[in-house]
């Protein structure tokens, strides 16, 4: 259990206090914190007493404005918490609608909604990878990576306009079809990808200080990584095979092949290890989804105005590329829900973040933040 | 936007007024053709369900007695309403006699309506047969609920979260601090009450430079007048 | 150029000639046409080499090819806001960016880039001390100090954990760098870097061939002692934001990049002296290669620091970063006790020859 710091507001002047210890401020405004994640640490030399994460900083009442839309006016925030996976924000929340109102995706919604997803899984694992690898110091991955992300997102600007906050996905199915020749730009890309992977990986995964900075920290057993509710990469990483992709499919991922790799250790090169498999699993995914594409409509047959029922209430989570996210909704018989909660991945990854780091040096607390792959914009809310 | 429907209120405007006209008898009386695959058809929305047949309610309340004071299910997810004092103790059963080892979930929620206001809502998770429950736990402002925290660890961030956010306090746990909010926030902000525009902050934080109520408010002034701090805890 | 050396000699008499002005102008040279546009222009070059590798295209807008973009930062670093914390140690504070800059120059003193002077010329350096690495060593190590009170005076608990790691680093890597730089002292019998080159001409073969285990150690050493990747946790960005300059500004912080890269290019000129042979073309012992004797030697010399500046910048380009534990495990556990095994087989064949 962690037990509360009791950490002086103003720690000027802790610097030359009796004890052995230093308390830091490890951000707000630090390069590898991925955003505005405040850590207070006790830090003895280099080596890491006791961790605080304190967060909050990004938060923008995303609840509360859940409840004051309709519900398709909702999927617009969601873009905005996971900023870098909005499409699996969407997909989330597009199913928890679907589920409140009974509404069915027809197949070629389904399946492009899948295409979309897996691309979002690529991209926020690439930017993950990107960021992760700078923080440990190695800074060409990032650019390698952004160089394919870009093409990514390039294929998001041609579906639906945007890049980053994608709005993509609609209660019901898809608000537009595929444009004219994006298949093709699609597959030429998912037939590019593996190359380049192996080219992050060159540079990587057999290299002997990125090995030393990986192997061996961060250990999080599946036992613990289970009592902190700790989901996706950084779960399977620790040898748990669960993916909700698989456990409780979900827009047609039961008709796709795909394997779910896991680690052995538990540590942070095997949830790096986990998040590049995933990658070409992903791109095993998209070819399979641009093969079968079926013909049809994009949109179920839904009302005019969804209203959910009286004292509705579900809970809907998908695999998004940080873990599971998840909403609640509850409805009153009015189109806006009554309460929407969101299950942010990040938010609960990062609580394991002060068991990853006990005893840990500063050098290692990046690689660990980097590790958790989260996203203070879904974190804070 | 363009392809979604407007929201329920009739469109200002004339000849968009009219449209609707044609359309709704249409939809109205053309008989259901059963061969029509699923999404072609009128969305059947789920409801409420009795859950009392379900062997794990059974199961239960054998186990916790009369903690659990209703079962029932909605889109497949069974619900469980249980008594306050008892929620530790029925999730400590799930957990370990019936193997709910994760909790994906921790929520609260808001009724001002009703005695007692506010749900505090948990969704759990069995690996080996991939079952979602729900537990619902209804307390209100001045009573705590006990903290799972002893249960799942994953419960600590997510019960502060719903201290921060409702006010509702939890019994037990190591940490009772705000987390999104800084301490000293005067409010509770997924409260039902609380106003969307935000509140006067600026007494909170700067209690020396602005009486309570008269700091910079978000928002244009609504003259909305911050209600009485709540207690402090003990 | 010979003419007018010789009228300026006699004008001036011989002493005050080989004494002052010779020196003077040499030092004027050095610095304001070799070392500082070097250092502006190596800093435009690591942009463009790592842009090339890094799949981008680095600095290309101000002039042709971006070749003014040093100039446009050096006019920005100077006429930017120069800000001290308050809470700052003021004097330490001013005085650590001279600490690493100072240092880092003052060694090109000593630095041959070419040959002796032959009748009626100038030396191709400022001055041939006869302890000339003993100074090199000894001056280079002033720069830690620099980091050190850069770091602790910021008052800021990241610079001071740079500045600790940078007094770690750079004391540990001082070992395997100096017992790495005797082998070849070794070989040569003396300390004068002049010596040192000659001595390998006298020999025939640059002292990388039998020094390899030595030479591979100061280049390590080497990398880690300016800070660099995949050693440069001093100012780990990610980690300590900037480390020991994370408060520094303007011109002041500018001297600190200014004392990195000038190390850069003191290391990659001592390593080009003892082991590569300083001015001597390469295989000096091959006769058939003589066509490339009229290349003057600092060409050659110029041409060797490069290729070391170059692998710089590609270390930059490829490595993560080590973590302190492991930097320091790497130093004590196996560099001293390679360069010390590597010094004694170096003295036993040496005792053996001769």
């Amino acid at each position: 259990m962690t037990q509360p710091l009791a950490l002086p507001e103003d720690d000027h002047d802790g610097l030359f206090a009796d004890s052995e210890e230093m308390e830091l401020s490890f951000g707000p405004q630090h390069p590898a914190t991925h955003g505005v994640l405040r850590l207070k640490l006790k830090i003895n030399g280099e080596r890491i007493v006791e961790s605080y994460p304190v967060i909050g900083y990004l938060h923008r009442g995303t609840e509360k404005l859940f409840e004051l839309h309709p519900f398709f006016q909702n999927i617009p925030h969601t873009d905005r918490m996971d900023y870098v996976a909005a499409a699996t924000n969407n997909q989330a929340y597009v199913g928890a609608v679907e589920k409140l109102l009974g509404l069915v995706v027809p197949p070629r919604a389904r399946c492009i909604r899948i295409i979309l997803a897996e691309l979002q899984r690529i991209s926020s694992h690439l930017l993950w990878l990107a960021t992760h690898a700078i923080d440990i110091g190695a800074m060409t991955p990032f650019f390698y990576t952004f160089r394919e992300r870009e093409i990514l997102l390039d294929l998001f600007e041609d579906y639906c306009g945007a890049r980053l906050t994608l709005n993509c996905m609609r209660p019901g199915g898809l608000p537009y079809d595929l444009p004219v020749g994006w298949t093709g730009r699609c597959a030429a890309l998912m037939a590019d990808l593996p190359g380049k992977l192996d080219e992050y990986e060159e540079l990587l995964t057999n290299n002997r200080i990125w090995k030393k900075r990986t192997v061996g920290i961060g250990v999080l057993p599946p036992e613990v990584a289970i009592d902190y509710g700790v989901t996706g990469p950084m779960l399977r990483g620790s040898g748990v095979r669960w993916d909700l992709r698989k456990a409780l499919p979900y827009d047609g991922y039961d008709e796709v092949e795909f394997e779910v790799p896991i680690g052995r250790n538990g540590d942070t090169y095997d949830r790096y290890i986990v998040r590049m498999i995933e990658m070409r699993q992903s791109v095993r995914i998209i070819n399979q989804c641009l093969e079968k594409l079926p013909e049809g409509p994009i949109m179920a047959k839904r009302p005019r105005v969804m209203k959910a029922g009286k004292d509705a209430e579900i809970y809907h989570g998908i695999e998004g590329p940080k873990g599971e996210i998840g909403f609640y909704i509850v409805g009153d018989g009015t189109p806006n829900p009554y309460r929407c909660h969101v299950r942010p991945p990040s938010f609960i990854n990062l609580q394991s973040l002060p068991e990853l780091c006990k005893g840990a040096l500063i050098a290692d607390l990046v690689a660990l933040i980097g590790t958790t792959d989260i996203v203070l914009g879904e974190v804070d809310r | 936007m363009s392809d979604e429907p407007a929201p329920e209120k009739p469109a200002p405007e004339k000849p968009a007024a009219e449209k609707p006209v044609p359309e709704k008898p249409v939809k109205k009386h053309e008989p259901e053709d059963p061969n029509k695959p699923l999404w072609e058809k009128d969305p059947v929305a789920p409801a409420w369900l009795d859950g009392a047949d379900d062997p794990l309610t059974a199961a239960l309340k054998e186990e916790v007695g009369d903690a659990i004071e209703a079962a029932r299910s909605f889109a497949g997810d069974l619900t469980f309403l249980v008594r306050r004092d008892a929620i530790a103790r029925t999730c400590a059963v799930l957990k370990e006699k019936h193997g709910f080892t994760y909790l994906v979930d921790l929520c609260g929620a808001d009724y001002p309506k009703r005695e007692p206001r506010f749900d505090v809502v948990y969704q759990l998770h069995r690996f080996s047969d991939q079952r979602r429950i729900r537990l619902r736990v209804m307390t209100d402002e001045a009573t705590p609920v006990p903290t799972v925290c002893g249960v799942w660890r994953a419960a600590n961030w997510p019960e502060r979260e719903v201290w921060d956010m409702f006010g509702v306090r939890f019994e037990g746990h190591p940490d009772m601090t705000r987390i999104l909010l800084w301490e000293g926030f005067n409010g509770f902000p997924l409260r039902k009450d609380f106003p969307v525009e935000g509140i006067d902050t600026g007494s909170a934080i700067y209690p020396e430079f602005y009486r309570e109520g008269a700091g910079p408010v978000a928002g244009s002034g609504t003259g909305w007048k911050p209600p009485k701090p709540p207690q402090e805890p003990s | 150029m010979t003419s007018l050396i010789e009228s300026v000699r006699t004008t001036v008499g011989d002493t005050l000639f080989y004494g002052a002005v010779s020196p003077l102008v040499k030092i004027l040279v050095l610095l304001f046409l070799m070392i500082l546009p070097l250092i502006a222009y190596l800093t435009l070059a690591e942009r463009r080499i790592l842009g090339f590798m890094q799949a981008r295209l680095g600095p290309n807008r101000v002039g042709p090819w971006g070749l003014l973009q040093p100039i446009a930062d050096v006019a920005k670093l100077l006429v930017k806001g120069d800000s001290i914390p308050l809470r700052a140690v003021k004097w330490a504070f001013v005085l650590a960016p001279c600490l690493v800059v100072g240092p880092a120059i003052l060694v090109f003193a000593v630095i041959p880039l070419g040959p002796r002077a032959e009748a009626g010329g100038l030396s191709w350096f400022v001055t041939d001390i006869n302890t000339g690495l003993l100074f090199v060593v000894a001056t280079a190590s002033i720069g830690v100090y620099g980091l050190i009170l850069g770091g602790w005076s910021s008052n800021n608990k990241f610079s001071l954990m740079g500045g600790l790691r940078s007094a770690a680093q750079m004391i540990s890597y001082e070992v395997p760098q100096g017992l790495a730089l005797v082998g070849p002292v070794l070989l040569a019998g003396t300390l004068s870097m002049v010596g040192i080159v000659e001595a390998q001409k006298a020999d025939r073969f640059w002292y990388v061939f039998p020094q390899i285990v030595g030479f591979f150690l100061y280049l390590v050493a080497g990398v880690a002692e300016t800070n660099r990747n995949p050693f440069d946790l001093p100012e780990a960005e990610s980690e300590l934001v900037a480390g020991f300059h994370t408060e520094y500004s303007g011109m002041r912080f500018a001297l600190f990049f200014l004392g990195e890269y000038a190390n850069m290019i003191v290391i990659s000129a001592v390593a080009t002296t003892l082991f590569l042979g300083g001015w001597l073309r390469p295989f000096p012992n091959v006769e058939a290669l003589a066509f490339l004797d009229p290349v003057p030697g600092v060409i050659w010399f110029a041409l060797k620091v490069f290729v070391f500046l170059f692998l710089y910048i590609w270390f930059r380009g490829t490595f993560p970063r080590y973590r302190f534990d492991q930097l320091m495990d790497l130093g004590w556990k196996w560099m001293i006790p390679v360069a010390l095994g590597n010094l004694a087989l170096t003295a036993l064949v040496k005792l053996l020859v001769a």
